[in-house]
């Protein structure tokens, strides 16, 4: 376990669930039936340490999950918590990375990945440490003063995923951080992940629309349906930590995917159909 | 001002051969008496009159004139500008109402209406100024809204992430992502000040470069007239070119 | 409809606070809303406002067409050889934020105080704006849309009509209402500085014999007839879009 990056152990109560959703629904615009029911109601706990993923067809209101347990949007009924606290805004100790690239462009490599830092009162050489540590840990050393304009895509996500890292978070959301990439970038990547997830200890939740990813990555994949986005099923991989994506041989990663389009052809369907 | 050179590709010599070219043809055209002196005086004669009235420092009130009457306008369009624009943006009934009347402002020539600034500020600078904002104020706004408007929504959400407060976000985000827009308005409305100041120095009696211009017109004075003229040419393309400098680097940031 | 209250509430109170400028000014030398009306009401039915408008309609017009086809033409030939546009353009755009007023003289002295001097004026004016859009509008092209054309196996004729123009259209009509605008500013300024009919020439006389009811009768009405126009290129522009 790295020093530079571990999460201090929390004093506070610690139940079973890191963060927990009951009963969320986010209804967009009014609510007198014309709105838009996009999600629910959901129910999620998230145990401390594992890596969780959200698959389901477009649409079917996973970004909002994300953004209800973010503290990034306020759900139309239910309750999202974080560490036993009700969420309010987006909690210390939850670090999140978006699908489009947030990078800033107008700061180098370094300066964006220390931004959050240095606003939060840590000292100089704290700072210096921490952001050397991740720049190191995401492979960006030989890019710390380059810009984002000059960095290919994926770059630009490791940036934003070293700049969330450094800020120590307990509970990591990503938001399909790899749809943007290729394919062969895309496998890289969750590689990357994994590596991060294992050094951080963090609990990691990851939305994403790739199968194969969600299996691959993940002690547990949640299946949401068509909207209204409803979890329809939840799996267990079984994967040993210390996995990377060399699994996708072995017999249980066919086993899984098969499973998960089973569950989802027919959401998916209903999707395109547009109903 | 930080060295970035482009990139001296063959464009650039093209144009430089292109437009001494032009410079050269236009000569020989004078000397050779194909083109009357009484109309145009071949581009040594303005060059070395150019020369002589620096010099001389004739119109050295003039010169100064013109150009503080010119920088006073684009900082209070840009100011002015720029504060009108957030709170459009901020208020968006508000904008809504303005909008349309905003996009064909341009189609309108205010110019016409430069006798109301004479008797609002008198015959002077204050009037030259007024007309010179109004002209170029509405470049910075529209320009402010675009770019506030640009600011991609994940960047809002990476401050609501690091939970930043409005005045915060503010300034370390939305103004630093909207920049590269900004300073376009800064060079239109640096582009319009001069028109405005120049134009309005014409029409009016008074100082500045354009009215001396104007005289040395009426007066038949062509040498002076085209020393000035190429005044206000070489000007203009310094400032521009230097304004472009600082725009090309904001821009290369923003290649996604 | 509701997107008309917004700017008209705007305008009425534009015209508030020119009545409160009108009372606040001495000597009302400041006509007001009214006044300013009334005065246009005149003007309409003076036969030699008439001519003086015609003389200004007559330099915009021949301005705005001779402008229009040069600057098309030119944008096109500069956007189709892409080294020629890239040699032109910083050109074009220096020449566009010089204060063209600068050069009016050197116009005077080649073509006279007459009529084709104001004509000049308007194309120095709207010439540039409409080159520029044209050669973008071809440089922007997406080779895709010459690619699919190619395999459809049409001619270069037919792929300029059917396919090069309706692209560039949109753009080439921004950069004519941009022109058009432009071209009338020119004519008027060029009128203003130096001629002897127009209703430029109307406005800077009627300033200094004092009569500033002509003068703000004749700067709304050119104001509301350039809106107008502007108006209506828009909406040509708007109906083409789905």
């Amino acid at each position: 376990m790295s020093v530079a990056l571990a999460p201090k152990p929390q004093e506070t109560a610690m139940a079973d669930h890191h963060a927990r959703l009951t009963g969320v629904t986010r209804v967009f615009g009014p609510r007198n039936g014309t709105g838009v029911h996009a999600l629910g109601p959901v129910d999620l706990d998230l145990r401390r340490g594992e890596f969780f993923s959200v698959v389901g067809p477009s649409g079917c209101g996973k970004s909002t999950l994300l953004d209800v347990l973010a503290g990034l949007a306020k759900p139309t009924a239910g309750t999202a918590e974080f560490e036993g606290q009700p969420v309010d805004g987006v909690p210390a100790g939850v670090g999140v990375v978006f699908q489009e690239d947030a990078s800033f462009p107008w700061l180098s490599v370094r300066d964006n990945v220390a931004f959050g830092l240095r606003r939060s009162g840590v000292d100089a050489a704290e700072i210096a440490r921490r952001v050397d540590y991740a720049v190191g840990f995401m492979g960006l050393k030989a890019f710390e003063n380059a810009f984002p304009a000059q960095l290919s895509g994926g770059m630009r996500q490791r940036v934003c995923i070293a700049r969330t890292l450094v800020m120590q978070p307990r509970l990591i959301l990503l938001d399909e951080p790899f749809g943007a990439l290729d394919q062969q970038t895309r496998l890289l990547m969750g590689d990357e992940l994994l590596r991060l997830w294992r050094e951080t200890n963090a609990t990691v939740l990851l939305i994403t629309h790739a199968l194969d990813e969600a299996a691959m990555l993940s002690d547990r994949v949640g299946v949401m349906s068509a909207r209204p986005g409803l979890f329809i099923d939840v799996l267990d991989t079984g994967w040993p930590r210390d996995r990377d994506s060399r699994i996708v041989s072995h017999p249980r990663f066919g086993e899984l995917t098969a499973h998960l389009w089973e569950k989802l052809r027919a959401e998916s369907l209903k999707h395109m159909r547009g109903s | 001002m930080a060295a970035s050179h482009p990139a001296l590709n063959p464009a650039t010599w093209i144009r430089l051969a292109v437009i001494a070219g032009a410079v050269a043809a236009l000569e020989i055209a004078c000397r050779m008496g194909w083109v009357p002196m009484t109309i145009v005086i071949p581009p040594s004669a303005m060059v070395g009159s150019l020369v002589e009235l620096l010099l001389s420092g004739t119109y050295g009130r003039d010169i100064a004139v013109s150009f503080s009457n010119v920088a006073l306008s684009a900082a209070l369009a840009v100011v002015l500008g720029f504060a009108i624009g957030v709170i459009l943006h901020a208020l968006p009934p508000v904008r809504g109402a303005v909008e349309p009347l905003l996009a064909s402002y341009y189609a309108v020539p205010t110019f016409m209406f430069y006798p109301v600034f004479i008797i609002l500020f008198g015959v002077g600078s204050g009037a030259i100024i007024a007309i010179a904002v109004l002209l170029a104020i509405v470049a910075m706004i529209t320009a402010t809204l675009n770019g506030l408007d640009r600011i991609p929504p994940v960047l809002t959400k990476t401050a609501r992430m690091f939970r930043m407060h409005p005045a915060e976000r503010a300034l370390k985000i939305s103004l630093p992502a909207a920049m590269p827009y900004l300073f376009t308005g800064v060079k239109l409305s640096v582009a319009y000040a001069f028109i405005g100041v120049i134009a309005s120095e014409f029409i009016l009696s008074g100082a500045g470069i354009g009215y001396a211009i104007a005289y040395a017109y009426n007066n038949f004075n062509n040498r002076t007239m085209y020393g000035l003229m190429l005044l206000i040419v070489l000007a203009v393309t310094l400032i521009n070119s230097a304004l472009d400098v600082v725009d090309r680097r904001l821009q290369s940031r923003l290649r996604r | 409809m509701r997107h008309v209250l917004g700017p008209f509430l705007v305008l009425l109170a534009g015209l508030l606070a020119w009545e409160i400028l009108h009372l606040m000014v001495a000597n009302s030398s400041l006509p007001s809303p009214l006044e300013t009306f009334v005065e246009i009401g005149v003007l309409l039915r003076d036969p030699d406002f008439w001519k003086q408008a015609a003389q200004t309609g007559q330099a915009f017009a021949v301005a705005v067409v001779l402008s229009t086809l040069g600057g098309i033409t030119l944008g096109i030939l500069l956007g189709m050889k892409r080294l020629a546009g890239e040699v032109a353009e910083p050109i074009l755009v220096n020449l566009y934020s010089l204060p063209k007023v600068t050069l009016y003289p050197v116009v005077l002295l080649i073509f006279g105080l007459g009529i084709s001097a104001r004509i000049a004026f308007g194309i120095m004016h709207g010439l540039i704006p409409l080159t520029l859009f044209t050669m973008n509008a071809i440089l922007q092209l997406k080779p895709v849309y010459r690619r699919s054309a190619a395999v459809m196996g049409l001619t270069s004729w037919q792929t300029a009509m059917t396919v090069v123009l309706p692209a560039i259209l949109p753009q080439v009509i921004t950069g004519a209402r941009l022109g058009v605008s432009l071209c009338l500013l020119g004519v008027l300024i060029g009128e203003m500085f130096a001629a002897r009919n127009g209703l430029g020439y109307m406005v800077t006389h009627a300033m200094e014999r004092g009569d500033m009811d002509t003068v703000l009768a004749v700067a709304v009405l050119i104001a509301a007839l350039a809106l107008a126009v502007n108006a209506l290129l828009l909406s040509l522009d708007r109906s083409r879009r789905p």
